[in-house]
């Protein structure tokens, strides 16, 4: 899919919270002889007065503070992407927009499609501003996902996101080339409403949903691109677990070394809708101009968004603030599993 | 905090918004309707600065029912000059120093029980270190 005028981004930004709960405490708990072959070695946690609303107003002020010569008054939408979000019914997005100064004149709204309702928002945003409707379009995807106690999910299920502001594309630190969705009704992962927790459907997941929507969409994109893996300098890829990741990259052609600064799964886990976004801002942290970057989401139900994009000269003026980085390596452990399940409010004082 | 009284102060909780006097300068925060300086009631939208020090602080070993320990509180010296009272976040209460740089973030404040609303506000917590590029 191609706009009718080249859109890009003009600004990103990140979060991840300050706590990690490291496998073995879960395991701890749960496993009397410890987790065999744990998929990460620790996860994000939000602290207690963390949730996805809080989360996706920093990465956007993080976004909106490196390009400061944009008006927040001009971006004309703003979408929060997220399974976790804090009400049920109550936008997200109107409490974000309200504390980026971007209210009243803008189209706001939270979208759902499991992990791949952040990259959802970003095909909508690009949309938006390549159609001319508006200058600017703000596209985050955040969660705080959950994951009941003892359940294999406990081990990966993470925190965080991005922020990813679409504009005109002389104005963008990454030009957009194109994207392509690519979705079916596959039953691999759901939650009812009112269900705390989300259940995985029978044996789904892997082969019939993650490899198959995202080796569909990335195939797609490089065939309509005319391109190959090896032309990118960097890929990245929804990270439910790393190895997932490695393989779907190998299966495409994509070496080690391109997947290398966008794979953040092993030192926070999955942060389901934030987990693809959050790649792609670390990539941004590290793209020279030039460079040209793959990204492709998965979500569950199923579906997947793939992209390339053009890095610009702008992109050295453009890194304000914290990167990626810089929140990874702030970390406080969690070593007590009470003091996790207080943070993730699975137990409450009421 | 009740409802209303959130919805009427969302600029200050969510941006620092408080008022400046078009007559004598004075700034306000929270916002008020009236200067406490001159008198004068033609006030404008001011944002504070999002940046400042710790001037004290407190931690409060019993959190008020709807928040969550450790409470602790601070009197934050604003780069901009105002003090303003605010919770810290993001920092273990051994490692809080007077005059430490901090920086506002928006936080949840308080929660109305499992079925009510939640209130979005400010707080200040230690900047994230910047390391070298890689």
């Amino acid at each position: 899919m191609k706009t009718a005028r080249a859109v890009g981004i003009g600004g990103y930004g990140a979060y991840v919270p300050r706590y990690r709960v490291p496998t073995a405490t879960i395991s701890a708990a749960w496993r009397p002889h410890g987790a065999t072959k744990p998929a990460v070695a620790e996860k994000s946690v939000p602290g207690a007065d963390e949730d996805v609303v809080t989360m996706a107003i920093e990465a956007g002020r993080t976004a909106l503070g490196r390009i400061p010569e944009l008006d927040p008054r001009t971006i004309g939408a703003v979408w929060v992407g997220s399974e976790s979000k804090p009400y049920a019914v109550k936008p997200s997005a109107t409490v974000v927009a309200e504390a980026l100064g971007i209210t009243p004149a803008t189209v706001a709204a939270d979208f759902e499609f499991a992990c791949k309702a952040g990259s959802e928002a970003m095909q909508t945003a690009v949309a938006f501003v390549g159609s001319g409707m508006t200058e600017a379009a703000l596209a985050i995807g955040m969660d705080t996902a959950q994951s009941r106690p003892g359940d294999a999910l406990e081990y990966t299920a993470g925190c965080g996101g991005a922020a990813h502001l679409f504009v005109p594309a002389d104005q963008a630190l990454a030009v957009v080339e194109g994207s392509v969705s690519y979705v079916t009704d596959t039953p691999d992962f759901f939650r009812r409403e009112g269900a705390a927790y989300p259940e995985h459907g029978s044996r789904f997941t892997g082969e019939p949903s993650y490899f198959e929507h995202t080796l569909a969409a990335s195939r797609r994109l490089l065939a309509e691109l005319g391109a190959q893996a090896g032309d990118f300098d960097h890929a990245v890829f929804h990270q439910p677990v790393p190895k997932f990741v490695v393989r779907a990259s190998e299966e495409l052609g994509f070496t080690a070394e391109q997947i290398r600064h966008g794979l953040v799964a092993p030192r926070m886990g999955n942060a389901y809708s934030g987990s693809s976004l959050l790649g792609l801002a670390a990539v941004l942290d590290q793209a020279r101009p030039g460079e040209r970057i793959f990204f492709c989401s998965y979500g569950s139900g199923a579906g997947s968004d793939a992209f390339a994009f053009h890095v610009t000269e702008r992109i050295d003026e453009r890194r304000q603030g914290a990167r990626v980085a810089d929140y990874l390596d702030r970390r406080r452990e969690i070593t007590d599993y009470g003091h996790y399940l207080r943070l993730r409010s699975k137990i409450r004082r009421d | 905090m009740d409802l209303p009284r959130y919805h009427r102060l969302r600029g200050a909780y969510y941006r620092l918004e408080g008022r400046r006097c078009t007559g004598c300068g004075a700034v306000a925060f929270p916002p008020r309707p009236a200067c406490r300086g001159c008198g004068g009631r033609e006030l404008e939208v001011h944002a504070l600065a999002p940046r400042g020090r710790v001037h004290s602080f407190t931690e409060m070993a019993t959190a008020p029912r709807g928040f969550d320990p450790p409470h602790l509180m601070a009197l934050v010296e604003l780069e901009d000059g105002p003090i303003i009272a605010a919770q810290l976040t993001d920092i273990d209460p051994e490692d809080i120093a007077i005059g430490m740089e901090v920086e506002m973030v928006t936080r949840r404040i308080q929660e109305k029980g499992p079925h009510g609303y939640l209130v979005y506000g400010y707080k200040f917590r230690p900047p994230v270190p910047r390391g070298e590029a890689s």
